[in-house]
């Protein structure tokens, strides 16, 4: 409820409410990198201690990470496209890209779930050491990230077909492409630190 | 490229292709280059800030004047990230640093202990 409301610029950032709606969610994601560093230093402090589990050399293998890292760059590049086309009050251009977002989204989760599988029948699980523990932890919960940002998006785009782009839906639509583009930078700070120096040890 | 009037917008290509770049910089060094594994650590380290800086930058707005936040945005980025470093290099400071728990496989023993000290380096800066 703000009492001017700008007539120019991006819908998103016309209103009081949605400037501070966003502003919100940027101290959101400092706590997320909080929370994450929690799991990294654990996963850090727990390396090389796999009691009799298979090590990560030997079960990390660089195609398939290769491929799920260039998936969410691509599904990052695209929902940032959707962002664009949102800026020129293009609502189809939006979802156009926004559902390509989403099926790379997929596609990365089908690839992560299908490893976290072949893990468990190499007799790397969740219980099987600590090493393991806060490996499984700490991608798992990037993963939820990726599952929830999914969920999330459907809703959303259901409700801007339904709506169209105001204010609201514009303000919506721009948390959520930081949530995504968020959980890229996750993402690159777990295909460094936990697989290509997980391959280099 | 579906339906783009005025074409995709050039930082986000930019973006786009460096982070690619960086992606494959960071896993040749890692998986196909003779580099000692200390340089090889701080390298990638680097391409990950990198690429993290890309993000934020080039698709994130996290500096718009429109927005109306100020500093707000890279302000709350720059003190999770110093959380994040603090938070890293401190656990690996008190509960791994010169402390060798080689009970799997005495063949990777070395290269565990540089792996313990290396982090910190990264996250200092």
């Amino acid at each position: 409820m703000a009492a001017e409301e700008l007539k120019t610029g991006p819908l998103e950032y016309r209103s009081q409410e949605g400037r501070m709606g966003i502003l919100g969610f940027w101290i959101f994601l400092g706590a997320e990198v909080v929370l994450f560093a929690t799991l990294f230093a654990t996963y850090a402090v727990l390396f090389g201690r796999t009691a009799d589990a298979p090590t990560p050399a030997e079960l990390f293998e660089p195609g398939i990470v290769l491929i799920m890292t260039f998936l969410l760059l691509t599904s990052s590049f695209t929902c940032g496209l959707a962002v664009n086309e949102m800026r020129k009050g293009n609502t189809k251009g939006l979802t156009i890209w926004m559902v390509i977002t989403l099926a790379l989204g997929v596609a990365f989760l089908g690839f992560e779930i299908y490893e976290f599988v072949h893990y468990a029948h190499e007799g790397a699980t969740l219980q099987s050491s600590a090493y393991w523990s806060a490996f499984f932890v700490l991608a798992g919960t990037h993963g939820l990230h990726v599952t929830l940002g999914i969920g999330w998006a459907i809703l959303l785009l259901i409700q801007i077909a339904k709506r169209g782009l105001t204010n609201k839906t514009s303000r919506k639509f721009f948390v959520i492409s930081l949530y995504w583009h968020f959980l890229d930078v996750i993402w690159i700070f777990i295909f460094t630190s936990v697989y290509l120096i997980g391959m280099v040890i | 490229m579906a339906s783009s009037k005025k074409g995709i917008p050039k930082n986000h290509v930019i973006g786009f292709i460096l982070s690619l770049v960086m992606t494959v910089a960071a896993a040749w060094a890692a998986i196909r280059s003779d580099l000692p594994v200390t340089w090889v650590i701080i390298g990638i380290m680097v391409l990950a800030l990198l690429q993290a800086g890309v993000q934020l930058f080039m698709f994130m707005h996290v500096i718009e004047a429109g927005s109306g936040g100020g500093h707000v945005p890279w302000n709350m980025m720059f003190h999770g990230f110093a959380l994040a470093a603090i938070l890293v290099a401190g656990s690996l400071f008190t509960m791994s640093f010169g402390f060798d728990h080689g009970d799997h496989g005495g063949g990777s023993g070395g290269g565990d202990e540089q792996f313990e000290e290396q982090p910190e380096e990264h996250a200092g800066h």
